[in-house]
């Protein structure tokens, strides 16, 4: 009974590494592909301002951004980071949230808005997921500085 | 029929506690998990590494859950709490009532416990999330456990679990994956007491697989070691369960279990039903 948990997860160890290494160098450009491209993401970025502005909790954390600068930014960066044809070269992480006290329920919520940005432009849950994979590195360089 | 009236009421609340507003609410959905029948944050059989409920850092968060495991010949129906501390600790308190139908005879016990967080975030570390846990376990009347060859009616199991959500890996898909070793003499989780002249404890593994079908569905599987203290050809148990996450308040569960050979009779596999309440 033993050998069957532990093969089971052996092929379940196999499993998660083979995409971890297939997914870096082909997958990338599917990404942007996939969130729609440039328009796509414009789409995206728009919605989720939106949110981000009905949003009580997130909303303060607004309060001193430019929305112009923080559109352009963030569209870049999404661009950026989906593999998509952009070089962000902006505010790093730290630079932009030193100083903001942003603990885990607050970069939850903003991943809760970029979640339903996401599902009112039609973007598919699988996608979603590539997406925030890319993203959720960068929390630690964004809560608690 | 008390059970069931039991299981009802329990339900009742779950839903009246699932349409008031909260303050712990700083978790993902569903990253929780849902309570296994022993009271502890996890799958449905197996304990997880996660605290329950929604609580984040410097929140609070309280949960109960009642259910139901019928099998052919047995049926156990659980109900029990947990208080999640800053998701650092994890108080819980369950109560069991095994009802063996072949002998007309209630079985009951009462499950206190403790997790604690040693390292790492379910979604967001790069290693997994590490927690230790231990559960304390009572029976009220031991008689029968005693007459199959147990020696005690208490006994306190120690757990590590080790539980990681690994976002889109599986084609877009997340997957969950939790390994637990629990160091444990109880005979059927204890509900066949504790220990037998010639055993010692033993460390045994448990194992979880799920996939997030959406946000809100998890698809999955576990596996129990246990071990055979009575020499009744006690046996592993599985399972295939479905989660519902409609809000953070709420989560249904249902499974297929299959709990094999019980107290000498073989056999037992049947459904499970969990409804869990968030606050």
């Amino acid at each position: 009974m033993r050998l069957r948990l532990l093969a089971g997860l052996f092929s379940l160890l196999v499993v998660l590494g083979l995409p971890a290494c297939a997914g870096t160098a082909a997958g990338k450009d599917t990404l942007y592909r996939d969130l729609g491209g440039e328009q796509g993401i414009d789409r995206l970025v728009e919605t989720f301002i939106r949110k981000v502005g009905r949003d009580e909790r997130i909303l303060p954390y607004f309060a001193r951004a430019s929305v112009s600068h923080f559109r352009e930014g963030f569209t870049t960066h999404l661009c950026q980071v989906s593999g998509g044809p952009c070089t962000y070269d902006g505010d790093s992480m730290p630079d932009i949230h030193t100083g903001m006290q942003i603990d885990e329920a607050d970069f939850n919520r903003v991943v809760e808005l970029l979640v339903e940005a996401m599902e009112d432009n039609g973007i598919a849950y699988p996608v979603q997921n590539r997406l925030l994979a890319r993203l959720a590195p960068l929390r630690g360089e964004i809560i608690h500085i | 029929m008390r059970a069931m009236r039991r299981l009802l009421s329990s339900g009742a609340i779950a839903l009246l506690l699932s349409a008031t507003p909260c303050l712990a609410g700083g978790k993902l959905l569903a990253t929780p998990g849902v309570s296994q029948f022993e009271g502890a944050a996890g799958g449905g059989l197996v304990p997880w590494a996660q605290l329950a409920g929604y609580a984040t850092e410097n929140e609070v968060a309280f949960s109960g859950y009642c259910t139901r495991v019928d099998v052919d010949d047995f049926t156990l129906d659980t109900c029990g709490a947990q208080f999640n501390l800053f998701d650092r600790l994890e108080l819980s308190y369950a109560e069991q009532r095994l009802d063996v139908q072949p002998l007309t005879l209630e079985l009951e016990q009462k499950i206190a416990g403790f997790k604690l967080r040693l390292a790492g975030d379910l979604v967001y570390s790069p290693y997994p999330q590490v927690s230790l846990g231990v559960m304390h376990k009572q029976l009220d009347d031991a008689a029968v456990p005693y007459a199959l060859g147990a020696q005690d009616d208490t006994g306190t199991d120690i757990y590590l679990a080790v539980s990681k959500l690994h976002l889109g890996v599986l084609a877009g898909y997340n997957l969950l994956w939790n390994i637990t070793a629990r160091r444990t003499e109880a005979n059927e989780a204890g509900l066949l007491g504790y220990g037998a002249a010639d055993a010692s404890p033993q460390l045994l593994l448990e194992g979880s697989v799920a996939v997030l079908l959406d946000k809100r569905f998890a698809l999955g599987v576990e596996y129990r070691e246990k071990p055979d203290n009575l020499g009744l050809g006690e046996d592993d148990w599985r399972d295939l369960f479905v989660a519902w996450f409609p809000n953070k308040h709420l989560s249904v569960t249902a499974a297929w279990v299959d709990l094999g050979r019980i107290a000498a009779i073989e056999g037992q596999d049947g459904w499970y039903l969990s409804i869990m309440g968030y606050y």
